[in-house]
């Protein structure tokens, strides 16, 4: 029976249809910071948003480091090299404050998101909205009974200005603006993504969601999340992000810091889909305290080089951490993914479940980083890296690190890595399916167990994801 | 012959090696027959080269299915123009399971945006698997994953059923089958038997031919047909052994 309920689900379910990413609108935009990166760079984007000195002066502090450090090409792929950071606009908006109504919302920027289904999908099953076109959110609406609740659902500039008591004391502290060269960058010239408070004891029930919508060419989008579930709070979180098409590259480079006070639930959703001329060089941490838990679910479809290792600081006794990832690397697409788990109190719990699909020349790497130091007692990790590849010609590769000290504290670990044969392809196509049918089939086979824990309206998104990557690595 | 499977002088190499040579076959629809031969005479690479299987080239000849050219399609236009293999080896399929497969091969015949009827199609795949004697857990089981040799031969014939293909290809479908379950697969095979499907079942021994009673059997040699007959040369075969058809057939 299990099967007739999926199947209604599946044709019941939201259709944000990402596919249709692939357009865009006439550039018009009323504040620009030009292209490049210089101090001025900084204090104009500042200076828009009417900051306080101090995020003003955070904000240079974290461009020095940027400059300071160095390309991590030491361990990481050379291509960063090929990012023009001179060339870029790092500041693209069109000047108003998000609409609480998608009637508001300019015209053109309006169709795109109607195209990708997001008013929708937020009538359908979303608590909250926020869409973010290139540097600004345009839209940004909540559930009254949840404002009532004291939930605060905003954007940085607001968060920092309008409750500085509850977003200053954790803004740039899970991850510090010298974390890497990306978050530094981030830290100086951030701008959009989402403020969250979930106060005591809320549980969220519906989902929030933010949309991140790149427009312009040669831009930089640098969102900055920070999510506080106060003790005892629930809350799920979810990320959407398109770009068109571009000939040149474009970067996208977020902070997300995630913090779970005691008790605390917070589960952060992502499913990407960039177009393959975009840098993804993403920074996420979450911070479990006691009894809380933090949970990653992290798809990376698309973009030409994605480097993103959601972690987990388990800072709380009985804290849980979680990590799943699936990413899927077609012709010339590097899915540099993985998960880092510190565990820093006793009793402590992490799982790590990733897969990664590489199809024709697509490559994908694992990075894994599991600590446990040997004064703690009773924490343990499980790992399970499943890699899948389609034809001779991809590549995949697996880097765990895992420290783990003390005779107190256990530790699994498993990698695999299938085929796709000819010899099941040829099954398939003789049952009537195409080639790409057939292998979308197979990768959504390999993923299945995963995307069971997934919500229902994602699992089916990024099923259709998968075959549409499939269907176009069909030569 | 527009209402025939119809297979004229057809070579099929793989690799250096020729082992399909100039061979002739017709099946008309409404009727079965069965091709018998010793190891190694080109009774599956028949039945591979006629569903597209890549590995192999044609170097000459044709295979029409009612009248359309196959030969050079890919395996899935001849998939859906209606030929359907029931392989010898099926391949497991992880993670997907069979209702799941099937559901996909069903779409795939559908024409694009046509809605999928899943109360019907779950009322018939339940009819049928009853008839196979089949389990309806099995639904929920990834294709062949962990399935014993008769599992995999009556998840073929499931398929089988539930695509209705114009012509069915089943190919060593005993090999495998305890009697019980040869019984119960054959019944499968004879319920869809009619007048609009053609099957052309390749076996190596007359066992099967007892449950699926063949209209014409063809004995087969080294790549080629070399003698057919009505459903008692099977039998004949059978008695003569594979002997009597180098000795006296082949070298004919």
């Amino acid at each position: 029976m299990t099967d007739i309920n999926e199947n209604q689900a599946q044709r019941e379910a939201i259709d944000i249809d990402r596919s249709r990413g692939d357009f865009k609108y006439e550039e018009n935009y009323a504040f620009d910071a030009g292209v490049g990166l210089t101090p001025a760079t900084v204090d104009y984007i500042s200076k828009v948003k009417g900051e306080e000195e101090w995020i003003r002066e955070f904000r240079h502090r974290s461009l020095k480091i940027f400059e300071d450090l160095p390309m991590p090409t030491h361990w990481a792929t050379h291509d960063l090299d090929n990012i023009k950071f001179d060339k870029i606009r790092y500041y693209l908006s069109k000047g108003q404050t998000p609409s609480r109504t998608w009637e508001e919302v300019p015209d053109d920027v309006k169709a795109t998101f109607e195209r990708l289904g997001i008013p929708e999908s937020e009538r359908k099953f979303l608590a909250g909205v926020e869409a973010q076109f290139d540097s600004e959110a345009v839209y940004s609406r909540m559930k009254e009974e949840l404002e009532k609740l004291g939930v605060l659902f905003c954007g940085p500039t607001e968060g920092l200005r309008d409750h500085p008591e509850i977003f200053r004391k954790w803004f740039g502290k899970v991850i510090p603006a010298g974390d890497n060269k990306f978050a530094a960058l981030n830290s100086a010239v951030f701008s959009g993504g989402s403020f969250i408070y979930i106060p005591k004891g809320v549980k969220v029930a519906q989902p929030l969601q933010a949309y991140f919508r790149i427009n312009a060419e040669n831009f930089g989008q640098f969102e900055r999340t920070l999510i506080i579930a106060d003790e005892g709070s629930e809350v799920t979180y979810m990320e959407g992000c398109t770009a068109p098409k571009f000939t040149t590259a474009t970067l996208h480079s977020a902070v997300v810091e995630l913090v779970a006070l005691k008790g605390a639930k917070i589960q952060y959703i992502t499913v990407q889909n960039w177009s393959d001329n975009v840098f993804n060089l993403v920074t996420k941490r979450g911070v479990a305290e006691e009894d809380a838990e933090v949970r990653w679910i992290d798809c990376n479809i698309g973009s030409r080089l994605t480097m993103k290792y959601p972690g987990v600081v388990l800072r709380g006794k009985r804290a849980r951490g979680e990590v799943l990832s699936i990413a899927l690397a077609n012709n010339g697409q590097h899915q540099d993914t993985g998960a880092k788990m510190v565990h820093a109190a006793d009793d402590t719990t992490s799982n790590i479940i990733a897969k990664s699909i590489s199809v024709g020349k697509g490559r994908s790497t694992y990075r894994g980083l599991v600590h446990i130091p040997k004064t703690l007692k009773n924490c343990r990790n499980n790992t399970e890296c499943d890699a899948l590849l389609i034809n001779e010609h991809s590549r995949t590769d697996t880097y765990p690190a895992i420290s783990v000290r003390g005779q107190k504290n256990s530790v699994q670990h498993e990698a695999s890595v299938s085929k796709v044969s000819a010899e099941q392809i040829f099954y398939m196509m003789q049952r009537g399916l195409s080639e790409g049918e057939a292998m979308s089939l197979a990768v959504n086979g390999f993923v299945n167990d995963l995307v069971k824990e997934f919500p229902m309206e994602y699992s089916v998104e990024l099923k259709r994801l998968i075959e549409l990557q499939m269907e176009g690595s069909v030569g | 012959m527009s209402d025939s499977l119809v297979i004229k002088n057809l070579t099929a190499t793989i690799g250096e090696r020729v082992i399909l040579k100039d061979f002739c076959l017709t099946v008309p629809k409404g009727e079965v027959h069965a091709i018998m031969g010793p190891n190694g005479t080109g009774k599956s690479t028949l039945a591979k080269v006629l569903a597209g299987h890549p590995d192999y080239s044609v170097k000459a000849g044709s295979a029409l299915l009612d009248g359309l050219e196959v030969l050079g399609l890919e395996p899935d236009v001849i998939a859906r123009a209606g030929l359907f293999l029931a392989f010898q080896y099926p391949s497991e399929i992880p993670g997907v399971t069979i209702a799941n497969f099937i559901r996909a091969a069903i779409v795939a015949r559908q024409a694009k945006g046509t809605p999928f009827e899943a109360k019907a199609y779950y009322t018939t795949l339940y009819a049928q698997m009853d008839a196979l004697k089949m389990d309806r857990k099995f639904t929920a089981r990834f294709v062949n994953e962990g399935f014993s040799g008769g599992e995999k031969k009556r998840c073929e014939i499931l398929q089988l059923m539930m695509l209705k293909p114009k012509y069915a290809v089943l190919d060593e479908t005993d090999s495998g089958l305890d009697i019980d379950a040869l019984r119960i697969v054959s019944e499968g095979v004879n319920a869809m038997r009619g007048p609009d499907a053609g099957f052309l079942v390749i076996t190596h021994y007359q066992r099967l031919l007892e449950y699926i009673v063949p209209d014409r059997v063809h004995i087969m040699w080294d790549g080629r047909i070399v003698h057919s007959g009505g459903k008692e040369l099977a039998l004949e075969l059978e008695a003569k052994g594979y002997e009597w058809v180098k000795t006296e057939l082949a070298l004919a």
